[in-house]
């Protein structure tokens, strides 16, 4: 018994003591799992944990749970891809010095038999209006991602309001629902970074529509507001913007590349 | 099958090249399920053998409401605990949301309810008479008790094997309140949930082997310790 008890004794001074080891300096950044989930934070983070001596912790969830977790003041930054939500989350006074830091596109994706002949149309709302339609098997997030958002968007300037056994709503991650999909032979609207990591063994999903200027998917930066949430670290959080926005952070995006394809674009003068 | 044989290979891999990242998430997951289940113990071993050997008014209520918080899905723990840990709830200012110390109070809870219950059964299944035998030899009750849970040691004991086994397994709180942080929060579980939606199910597989091992590697160490 002696041994058990100076076991739980070990044990719980471990408890007590083992968060004072973490003590460094952190720098709490929710964001999508795209960013996190292709790699691209990996190479993007360590220069600056160097640099500033911290530890930036990611929380990757979907974009409107980052935005949440910036209005309870959970966490010091966010990096999100849903301009409306953005722009709101600013104007409310919760985010302060937004800035663009890249994108990529939305492509909507679907079995290559293309059951309801989609390729070829013209705008992006036609292809939902033509799945629909043919009452083809489209899968949706349903999360309250950025990529919900847009799909929402699209939708709206279809005129449709998608219902029915067609219509699923898989309430999952961009990587989950690009599997479900093809495994149920089904459509989805994707960004293209998931898309090019999935493509090569994951999904035999083609692109079925892509190009159009409402596909555009920007990636945006925002400070937790320090005036309403005076605990969070503003001062570290505005360095960090100026890193990833910064010329060393714009080449580490520019130069990432997933299976030799560029996943994430940067702003050139004049775009 | 080419699937599990990958997955076999790769969770092979992972054990003998002692891969950083999987450590980290191997040691967060260890220690925080060890914390919790400790700390859950020392809570739920007094309960369940105050609930075991007492007869009072209420008693068995609250057997049935200990029964029912065995039920508890993790994700509900998660989000009651969130509610407090958040900036916004009553413990905000203490910043605990995504740290290891909110997922070892998370899954504390979690463990409390199974400790106690099986606690609760041990100590109902003793012999009466050990009691009793205490209580006359002039021992206090709670040194009657103490007593009584050094003969029942086997039962607690599975009490906290079981309620370990519990938490080492959960993801719903170590996702909600650990905020699946690369070298901070991120346990085996969260990591085979990150790559699951990663698509990397071989990987995932992989990891859940390397848990079990883990698991089998802790087991074993708690049984010769109750063999002593």
């Amino acid at each position: 018994m002696k041994t058990l008890r100076n076991l739980v004794i070990f044990l719980v001074l471990f408890a007590l003591a083992a968060p004072a080891a973490f003590a460094a300096v952190r720098l709490r950044l929710s964001t999508t799992t795209s960013t996190e989930n292709s790699g691209l934070l990996k190479v993007l983070l360590p220069p600056f944990e160097k640099r500033y001596h911290c530890h930036v912790d990611v929380i990757a969830v979907g974009t409107g749970k980052a935005l949440k977790h910036g209005e309870a003041g959970d966490v010091d930054v966010v990096l999100v891809h849903a301009r409306q939500l953005e722009d709101k989350f600013v104007a409310e006074g919760f985010g302060v010095d937004r800035r663009d830091v890249m994108y990529n596109d939305f492509i909507i994706l679907g079995p290559q038999e293309d059951p309801a002949r989609i390729t070829g149309v013209a705008t992006a709302a036609e292809a939902l209006a033509g799945i629909a339609r043919h009452r083809a098997p489209f899968f949706s997030r349903g999360d309250e991602s950025g990529t919900h958002q847009k799909e929402r968007e699209l939708w709206q300037a279809s005129g449709i309001a998608p219902a029915g056994t067609w219509y699923v709503e898989a309430g999952q991650g961009m990587g989950e629902v690009i599997i479900m999909a093809t495994e149920k032979r089904a459509y989805t609207l994707a960004d293209r970074g998931t898309y090019n990591a999935f493509k090569k063994d994951k999904t035999d999903l083609v692109i079925v529509f892509d190009g159009e200027p409402g596909l555009f998917n920007p990636y945006g930066v925002i400070a937790v507001n320090p005036r309403r949430h005076p605990h969070v670290n503003y001062v570290l959080a505005r360095h960090f913007i100026d890193y990833i926005t910064g010329p060393e952070g714009q080449k580490i995006i520019e130069n990432f590349k997933v299976d030799g394809e560029q996943i994430f674009f940067i702003y050139k003068d004049g775009h | 099958m080419d699937f599990f044989v990958v997955s076999l290979q790769a969770a092979f891999q992972l054990l003998l090249s002692l891969d950083a990242e999987v450590l980290t998430a191997v040691w967060t997951s260890l220690y925080t399920s060890a914390a919790a289940i400790v700390l859950a113990a020392g809570i739920g071993v007094p309960v369940g053998t105050a609930l075991g050997m007492g007869r009072f008014p209420g008693r068995r209520a609250a057997l049935t409401f200990l029964n029912t918080l065995m039920a508890l899905p993790t994700v509900v723990v998660g989000l009651i605990l969130y509610g407090f840990f958040s900036r916004q709830g009553p413990l905000g200012t203490w910043g605990l949301l995504f740290t290891p110390l909110a997922m070892i109070a998370g899954q504390m809870v979690l463990a409390i309810p199974i400790v106690a219950n099986y606690t609760v059964a041990a100590v109902a299944g003793a012999d009466p008479r050990i009691l009793t035998t205490a209580l006359t030899l002039g021992a206090g009750p709670l040194r009657a008790a103490w007593q009584l849970l050094l003969e029942v040691r086997f039962g607690v004991m599975a009490a906290v094997v079981a309620g370990f086994g519990r938490v080492i397994a959960e993801v719903g709180v170590a996702m909600m309140l650990g905020g699946n942080i690369r070298g901070y929060t991120r346990t085996m579980t969260t990591a085979i949930a990150l790559e699951t939606s990663k698509g990397e199910f071989a990987f995932g597989l992989a990891l859940g082997l390397v848990l079990m091992a883990v698991a089998l590697v802790v087991n074993f160490f708690l049984n010769l310790l109750q063999q002593r």
